[in-house]
């Protein structure tokens, strides 16, 4: 075994640039939550040290390996042949850019060449990139769907509910909610409705009590078939990861953020239609005398009270 | 001894890879890739990364079969699926291919990674092709998260659901990330295509361009010793003259032309 020589000591020496860089990108990271301001202090922090950074990595590197490539020969970086190919004369030689007497037109019809490429280029690229990524982020148009008659749901009592949220997109639209009727409130009849998205991260939320099946109803209206069935929980579960809420939706135990998304609700020609989800950080109360802290809407297992909240500025688009 | 003139079986076989190597120099390119000299004591774990490219192939020619007969739909998905298993000639067997292939590809994928990492082969001048193969290594794995929807069975599904809202828990760009692997606020219509469309053109599109550079990487900067070869690689940088070697053994661990010291 032949003797190890010493490696090499680093060149560019270590430099503590790289570390007011990242202090920069975290002084953007705070703006976002703090305000405008910070986030351009953060942007020319890191910018700056951004700046130092690379030019202390480049500064050594200028003109050693050129100079020591030139002085090797043909044995220096890139000399090596991938494929070797036949031994023979090349069709054009091969010359540095300094060599090359470059005139005005040829410097034109380059850039015309580049130029008009990468304009045929972003012609073609950025609508098909728009197709692609955009109509993901428009918030589709969702219409109100209708539950069926009042009647329907006795007061005080729990019905699971399921139904299209776009009968025309089909079963794929299928959601589930938990609807009760809370009895009148100020002459206007209260409904808690609430989403069976667990708020950890959106598995079916069961209700903690029996599901009467047998007394099911398939509700007829004018869309689709709403199907109503009778159960008494005593709290809600999710069977993925043990998030558990009580019948207000709120977290009672388990990873959950926040608690159970709700849907709005209105009432027309003696029917429940219920509209947008919303997201609920908790429910004060009960019935129809709950006070609900309410919030746009989010997605599961974001955070939309406590410090956490500021890791998530933007709801869920929603038309 | 005297050269023997080529047998008729010989020129038949010879004729046609003649008449290739004139026009494009396909042949040759092939024969130095596969006989290229590589250190002396490579040994089982080298062979990690092509046990991966063939699993990789596997699952590329499986999944094009499977294609054929699935339709990436909401109503009819999972009805293909049983399709597939019951009813198609063989159909169990190319779909189980293709399912317990994912496993291994992906069971590969680290060993590979781990040989790469225990043997410093990550290296200079190597580190591109670790980024290159993390790279690979991540679609690797959203080729497990889209391709695990498409049986759209209940397991699939909600833990599709399950993933897309892991997504969604990251800070800042999450909500982003939920549209975008939904195709909308919530799992629709699309869904189920878009993860199709991922799992079979363009996740896939990229690891064969991936695997174009990873393996281009490799034939330029050769094959690395392992840390106990006496060969020492790592310790010498590129740059540096070639020394005579000191046995006739190392010879041959250097290709004329190429950066001395590199193996």
């Amino acid at each position: 075994v032949e003797p190890r020589r010493p490696s090499q000591p680093h060149s560019p020496p270590p430099s503590l640039w790289p570390i007011g860089f990242a202090v920069g990108i975290a002084i953007v990271l705070l703006g976002l939550i703090i305000g405008w301001g910070i986030v351009l202090l953060g942007a020319v922090l890191t910018v700056g040290f951004g700046f130092l950074w690379i030019r202390d990595v480049v500064a050594g590197s200028e003109t050693a390996p050129r100079a020591r490539a030139s002085s090797r020969g043909p044995t220096g970086i890139g000399a090596a042949p991938v494929v070797p190919g036949r031994p023979g004369e090349a069709a054009l030689p091969l010359m540095d850019d300094e060599e090359v007497e470059r005139y005005p037109r040829s410097v034109f019809l380059e850039g015309a060449t580049l130029g008009l490429g990468a304009l045929i280029g972003a012609a073609i690229t950025l609508p098909v990139a728009w197709f692609a990524i955009v109509p993901a982020f428009e918030g589709e148009k969702q219409d109100e769907v209708d539950l069926g008659p009042l009647d329907n749901f006795p007061e005080g009592e729990w019905r699971v509910t399921t139904f299209m949220e776009n009968p025309v997109q089909g079963q794929v639209t299928r959601r589930t909610a938990f609807v009760r009727y809370n009895g009148l409130l100020r002459g206007e009849p209260s409904f808690t409705i609430i989403s069976n998205h667990c708020a950890h991260l959106g598995c079916p939320v069961q209700p903690g009590g029996p599901i009467d099946d047998q007394k099911r109803q398939e509700v007829k209206t004018a869309q689709e078939v709403v199907t109503l069935i009778p159960t008494t929980p005593a709290a809600f579960s999710c069977p993925c990861h043990g998030g558990a809420y009580d019948t207000e939706g709120n977290r009672t135990a388990g990873p959950p953020v926040r608690a159970l998304d709700r849907y709005q609700f209105s009432i027309r020609n003696g029917h429940l239609w219920i509209g947008n989800v919303f997201s609920v950080g908790s429910v004060d109360g009960t019935g129809k005398s709950a006070v609900i802290v309410k919030y746009d809407r989010f997605y599961p297992g974001e955070h939309v009270d406590g410090i956490e909240q500021y890791l998530y500025p933007l709801p869920a688009p929603q038309g | 001894m005297a050269k023997k003139p080529p047998t008729t079986l010989r020129r038949i076989v010879d004729y046609p890879l003649d008449w290739l190597e004139v026009r494009s120099g396909l042949v040759g390119a092939i024969r130095y890739f596969l006989f290229r000299k590589v250190p002396g004591d490579t040994n089982w774990f080298h062979t990690l990364g092509s046990a991966t490219l063939t699993a990789f192939l596997v699952q590329a020619i499986t999944g094009a079969i499977l294609a054929m007969y699935y339709k990436p739909d909401p109503n009819s998905a999972y009805q293909s699926i049983q399709r597939i298993t019951n009813d198609v000639t063989l159909g169990w067997l190319v779909r189980g291919m293709h399912k317990w292939g994912a496993s291994v590809f992906i069971i590969l994928l680290f060993l590979h990674m781990g040989r790469v990492f225990l043997f410093g082969a990550y290296k200079y001048p190597r580190e591109l092709n670790w980024i290159v193969g993390v790279l690979l290594l991540l679609l690797g794995l959203f080729e497990g998260l889209t391709g695990y929807l498409l049986p759209y069975d209940e397991t699939g599904y909600w833990a599709t659901v399950v993933a897309i809202n892991i997504n969604g828990t990251a800070p800042f760009l999450g909500p982003f990330l939920v549209n975008l692997l939904y195709g909308s606020a919530d799992f629709g219509t699309d869904t189920l295509a878009r993860f199709y469309a991922l799992h079979m053109l363009l996740a896939p599109g990229a690891i064969f361009a991936l695997i174009g550079l990873h393996l281009y990487l490799v034939i330029r900067l050769g094959v690395t010793s392992p840390p106990w070869s006496p060969e020492a690689a790592g310790s010498e940088r590129p740059l540096e003259p070639q020394r005579p070697s000191p046995d006739g053994r190392r010879a041959g661990l250097v290709r004329p032309g190429a950066r001395g010291g590199v193996r």
